[in-house]
Formats: structure tokens, sequence, C-alpha cells
């Protein structure tokens, strides 16, 4: 499986869905990276409100294509991370900081045009 | 104990076998949707432990019944090098394989009941419980 990356104007979207196993994130890791690279974006929007769990792994995955992200100069916003994710997440002894969050996709847009400045 | 499956970990897509099982039991003993990710991860974490460190094992899933209280209990069991030190895989932030260090400590909070018991040389055995509210 791989997941689709959509450009709007400066901006890639991405939604990520199911059953988020390994090999799919790590691939996933890799196509962002070169989406960058080949659009030139400036931010990235990574919605994960169907995602109704999030282990160690994944969480090391998203947090390690956040950081490779910010070295190649795009932000990175996640967005719709669902309570229950939240509450597993802290528990489990992983908190997601200096990462980027808001609500829903569209307040996530809404942050990152302003952090890029408009 | 009136019900068992078990899932063998023996490559990466059985974590994920695994945790889908966990979350329909979980489901279908009616937990409540954030019990269900706490067992899904808790699941999960395990399932990975296992491929990690002992390259393979298994993962069981039973439904539990205790003095009026229903429950779902993982065992994950394998034949590994065992762990040297329990007191310290339960510190937060210990890690040996460059993960994030979550792992065991972890799953303690995730779940109700948790006990390890583990031999060097001869393997782990983790029983983890998580009881409905």
């Amino acid at each position: 499986m791989r997941i689709p990356i959509l450009k709007l104007y400066d901006c890639l979207l991405v939604s990520i869905q199911g059953e988020l196993d390994d090999a799919t994130a790590l691939q996933f890791q890799e196509d962002l990276l070169q989406k960058i690279h080949e659009t030139s974006a400036n931010g990235v929007v990574i919605d994960i409100t169907s995602i109704d769990f999030i282990d160690s792994f994944i969480a090391k995955v998203l947090g390690d294509v956040l950081s490779m992200s910010t070295l190649m100069g795009a932000k990175v916003v996640i967005t719709g991370i669902q309570p229950a994710v939240a509450i597993t997440l802290i528990e489990l002894g992983i908190s997601l900081n200096d990462v980027m969050t808001a609500l829903d996709l569209e307040k996530g847009l809404e942050k990152l045009q302003q952090e890029l400045g408009d | 104990m009136e019900f068992q499956s078990c899932v063998k970990i023996i490559n990466e897509w059985d974590i994920v076998a695994a945790r889908q099982l966990g979350r329909n039991v979980a489901k279908e003993l009616g937990f409540g949707t954030v019990d269900q990710a706490r067992i899904t991860t808790a699941i999960s974490e395990l399932a990975r432990n296992i491929y990690l460190y002992a390259g393979q094992g298994n993962v069981y899933i039973d439904k539990v019944y205790d003095a009026g209280k229903s429950g779902l209990k993982i065992v994950a069991t394998d034949e590994g090098p065992g762990i040297q030190d329990i007191r310290k895989v339960m510190e937060d932030g210990y890690t040996t394989s460059g993960g994030l260090g979550a792992g065991l400590p972890g799953v303690k909070r995730l779940m109700d009941d948790f006990d390890i018991d583990s031999t060097p040389g001869k393997g782990t055995e983790i029983l983890a419980t998580k009881w409905i509210r």
C-alpha cells in the first residue's frame, strides 16, 4: 500500500488512512521527502483523523519524517489526532514535543499559512 | 478460560495481525474506544518486542472473567535471549534497540495488570490484562 500525497499550491496534503503497517510507514517517509524535493513545497499537512492508535514505531516514523522534512526546509503540521490516540501516546510515554499540531485539516492549513508568513 | 486465540509472531505483518485480533476481541467484549486503543497499542508493543529481540514467539489473546468482571488478557511468550535486568527494562527511556524506549513501562501504564517473567537464555513471558470498568 502507498499513501497518496497531494499538492495544494505550495503545500502537500496527506491523509493517512487504515492500518499503518511498518513497510507502508517507511515507504511513506521516502515518498514524502521525494515529493517535497520534486515540488519544492514549503509546508506539509499530515492528517491522521482515521488513525485509531499509534504505537512507538509509528510515532518514531512520524517524528523522524518531521525532522527530515524540517531539514529539507518544509514545515509540517499533524492534524486530527483522536482523543484515544492522544491518551495512549502520553500513557505510553511518548510526547511528540516540538511537533506542530492542529485539531483538523482546516485549522492545520491555517496554522501552516501563518507559519509560512502568508 | 473459555476463549483463546494465538498469533505466531515471525515477521512484521504478524504484528499487524496480532493487534487486529486484539482490537476485535476488545470490541466484542465491549471496551470503549480509548481502552481499545490502549489494548491495540499494548499488543503492538509486545509483538514488536518479540519480533525485535527474540525473532519469533507467540501472542495469545484471552477473554478473562473474575469476580463479575470481564477483561482481556494478553500473553506474549518467546524463547529468545531473555531479559538480563528486568528492573532496568522497566525504567522509562531504557532501550537496547535504539527505539523510542517506550516499550514495557508504557505497556504497564496502558494496562491494569502487568507481570513479567524472564530467564536469560531461555525466554520471556509477559502477561498484561485490561479490565472493563
